[in-house]
């Protein structure tokens, strides 16, 4: 019966809430108790009930109710946080990540998820002592410290709430059954007395039963505040009347009710009596006031208030300032939207084809030769260029999240290895692609476990290395050209140069008496099935992992590399870039084809014959004393042509090796908007995708790490017949 | 979805089946006021009801109301577990005077 759209908000609105909630029970488990941050993971468990209620999803309304109360108790002081309930709260929050994602699925909990449950319930409840186990709704109420002063003459008799709603005409069309709310109502207090308001229904002839017209006026009794109680109508709130009068409200507070609901003054003067809200006295007290101020309704409340000697001058300031900063926060909540990334892909799709266009014209105006129109089309491309930065900016967002999931990555591992470890979070504002971050996760949490596990040694073994016993893992992140660099470094043991050495010998990755940087050893790591871990533990070590991470990150067009000091601890730098749709290309030509090169892998161009003393073997130049082995692009693809006069050598730098590429002609600088190849060339490594130009032709892009591999295990082919 | 017998009659009966919610009403709106024109005296069978909302419940109540313009007798028999709970919730038990099984609910 919950309509998809609904069930969506829910589910994500749940993921956010116990992201917050992990983050804050983290904090807990670490310092001692700050009732900020335990009010910040009881409002989460709150909300998410109080939704879970709506939806009818009861299997989270009773788990999280189990975890509210005990942390209740917490709030109000009568168990004290300590680190096996952080424990305890965390286990259940992972339950309730599960549950939650089984919603998102639609599927059934298995058994054991359900049983698992129950013993966190029992557990928490075991938490709340004798007298809250019977009857964990009417556990003893906690004590309100009123911040404002009360005239207790002044209000009303009641302790009970009072709500008042009428729905709007939509909300059956909609999908929502205004006695749901009720019912969820009840998950929070118990309705002492209900009315329903019947007035508006029309006659037979003029009602139309898809309209609701219906309205409750609702005496309850709740501990819940009034945040949770309107927490229950959030999704009804625009277009339904309600109005959450407090227990002991003033007379005036209801004296305005009256004003504001549709229904004639005397009915709705019973109506409330009738629900114990108001004894008769007091409504004919209210309903005075009322008519001595009927001739002056534009007076603000606050004064009336003041001039009858209600409250007092600084009591109405509190709650406006009070009310400022509520709003305020609103209103900073209000300028973040919620977008589907889908709708941003298009934005960034149409932006691309926008770039193509824009060249297109540049290109006929170039051609034309017409001076203005030369002007406005360069006008025109920055304004594109601009629109495009933007467009790409939307789709930024903080590394910070990503990194603090490693919050509790550290803290699992750790607690497996018996490893006492710090994380330290540094640029955590750092931003970068959507997709890229996405895809990050795992690659980097490899890479912790690998450090955490192989990195940062056995307290004991610290202690004697003169280091303190508490290892610390950092995490980084910074813009560095057009890039984003992300470290990952431990205070650990570092590489053995030796032992890598030895194990890439005995693996035959290199040939003994190879002379090798520091660099290209540690980098060594990186490669199939090296593995030099003695023992395998349950984390890493196995072997597989580096090169997957490798993997993973040059798929995102990005790098991976190692810097390590023997005892004082290794870092591990990814390097990415900023987006995976547009970058700015280089293009040449060869045959009658264009060819784009990713600029920022550009050295740069020299004249072939110029350099290539021996072209006899045209497989390597001499470029200014170095070894430069380089490849023609026409033999690698396999292009027809005529051959030109003076063939180019493009230079291109990856990482840590260069190639030269020959090329017939070298045609600029080129904004690129990548498109994917299609399935067919997937077996194709050195092509990264496909560009259209702005003369509506097709230019490939080369994937230069990828052509590199593949002239790499080329000549790996042939070479060991040289070698041996 | 309705059972309209005995039409022209003095009193008729009708059964309402399954459901009496949103996705019914704008039919049982119909049905119900034809019944309800074509007797003086209906009876309003609601122990097959499965299912009912507020959309439902504000059709009784319009049914209702309408009798009582016309100045027709209505009676609604036999309510069925969920009907009980809905008119219990709303606190409208009173409104439609119907004589109730008060029922003992497993808390």
């Amino acid at each position: 019966m919950i309509p998809d759209e609904y069930l969506q908000t829910f589910v994500v609105e749940c993921r956010e809430l116990l992201e917050q909630m992990e983050e804050a029970l983290l904090i807990v488990e670490q310092a001692a108790e700050d009732p900020e941050i335990i009010n910040a993971i009881f409002r989460a468990a709150y909300t998410i009930k109080g939704s879970a209620g709506m939806f009818g999803i009861d299997h989270i309304v009773v788990f999280t109710h189990a975890a509210e109360s005990v942390l209740d108790k917490v709030r109000s002081g009568d168990i004290a946080m300590s680190s096996v309930l952080a424990a305890l709260f965390i286990e259940a929050h992972d339950h309730l990540s599960v549950l939650v994602e089984h919603v998102a699925e639609g599927s059934q909990a298995p058994e054991e998820t359900d049983s698992h449950g129950k013993s966190l319930i029992e557990q928490l409840e075991a938490c709340l002592g004798e007298t809250a186990t019977a009857q964990p709704d009417n556990s003893p109420p906690i004590v309100h410290q009123p911040k404002l002063e009360r005239e207790q003459s002044e209000a009303v008799g009641t302790d009970l709430w009072h709500i008042s709603l009428r729905f709007g005409p939509e909300v059956f069309r909609i999908g929502m059954d205004p006695f749901s709310f009720v019912r969820c109502l009840s998950s929070l207090g118990s309705i002492v007395e209900l009315v329903t308001i019947i007035d508006a229904i029309p006659a037979a002839e003029e009602m139309d039963p898809e309209t609701c017209y219906l309205g409750f006026e609702i005496s309850f009794s709740s501990e819940a505040d009034k945040l949770a109680i309107n927490n229950i109508f959030n999704f009804v709130r625009s277009d339904c009347l309600i109005r959450i009068l407090p227990p002991h409200s003033k007379a005036s507070e209801y004296q305005r009710l009256i004003q504001e609901l549709p229904e004639q003054e005397m009915r709705l003067g019973e109506i409330l009596v009738k629900c114990g809200t108001l004894t008769p006295e007091e409504l004919d007290n209210i309903l005075r006031i009322q008519s001595a101020r009927g001739d002056d309704p534009q007076r603000p409340i606050g004064e009336v208030l003041v001039e009858q000697q209600m409250v007092s001058p600084p009591v109405v300031e509190a709650a406006l300032a009070k009310q400022q900063q509520v709003k305020d926060n609103k209103k900073s909540e209000a300028n973040l939207i919620r977008v589907d990334a889908e709708k941003l892909d298009e934005l960034i799709n149409l932006v691309g084809e926008l770039i193509i266009a824009g060249a297109g014209t540049n290109m006929i105006a170039r051609r034309a030769g017409m001076a203005d129109l030369m002007e406005s089309t360069a006008t025109l491309s920055r304004l594109v260029e601009e629109v495009r930065d933007s467009a790409l900016a939307l789709r930024m967002v903080q590394i910070g999240a990503t990194f603090n999931r490693f919050q509790r990555v550290v803290r699992d591992v750790s607690k497996e290895l018996g490893k006492d470890v710090d994380l330290v979070i540094s640029g955590a504002e750092t931003e970068l692609d959507k997709t890229v971050v996405e895809k990050i996760g795992d690659p980097l949490t490899h890479l912790v476990r690998n450090s955490m596990d192989h990195g940062i040694e056995p307290a004991e073994l610290r202690i004697a290395r003169g280091k303190p016993a508490k290892g610390t893992l950092k995490l980084n992140a910074y813009h560095d050209a057009g890039s984003i660099v992300i470290e990952v470094s431990d205070d650990g043991g570092g590489l053995n140069k030796e032992k890598i050495l030895a194990k890439a010998i005995e693996r035959g990755l290199v040939s003994e008496g190879a002379n090798l940087t520091d660099k290209e050893i540690y980098n060594l790591i990186f490669e199939a099935g090296f593995s030099t871990a003695d023992a395998v533990s349950n984390l890493s070590g196995r072997g597989v992992g580096m090169d997957v991470v490798k993997r993973n990150i040059q798929a995102l067009r990005g790098t991976v590399d190692l810097d390590s000091v023997e005892g004082q601890g290794s870092t591990i730098r990814i390097r990415l870039p900023l987006t995976l749709a547009i970058i700015d290309g280089f293009m040449v030509g060869v045959g009658n084809a264009a060819y784009v090169i990713p600029l920022d892998m550009v050295v740069e161009c020299i004249e072939l014959r110029a350099w290539a003393s021996d072209e006899g073997d045209g497989q390597y130049l001499n470029l200014r004393g170095e070894v430069l082995p380089y490849r023609r692009l026409r033999d690698h693809f396999d292009k027809e042509g005529d051959l030109v006069q003076r063939e180019n050598v493009v230079v291109v730098r990856y990482g840590e090796h260069k190639a030269g590429l020959v090329v017939d002609k070298l045609l600029g600088e080129f904004q690129t908007v990548i498109k994917p190849l299609g399935k067919l060339f997937k077996g194709e490594k050195s092509l990264g995708g496909f560009t259209i130009l702005g003369n509506g032709e097709v230019a490939l892009i080369v994937d230069v790490p990828g052509l590199m591999g593949q002239i790499e295990r080329e000549k790996n082919i042939k070479m060991p017949a040289v070698a041996r | 979805m309705t059972d309209v017998n005995n039409k022209n009659q003095p009193s008729g009966r009708i059964v309402i089946e399954d459901e009496l919610t949103i996705y019914t009403a704008l039919e049982l709106k119909e049905k119900l006021l034809t019944g309800l024109s074509t007797t003086e005296e209906l009876e309003l069978d609601l122990s097959r009801i499965g299912e009912i909302d507020a959309a439902g419940l504000q059709l009784l109540i319009m049914i209702k109301q309408q009798a009582a313009v016309l100045g027709k007798v209505l009676r609604f028999t036999g309510h069925s577990p969920v009907v009980l709970d809905i008119l219990d919730l709303s606190g409208l038990a009173g409104f439609f005077g119907d004589p109730l099984l008060i029922v003992c609910k497993p808390t």
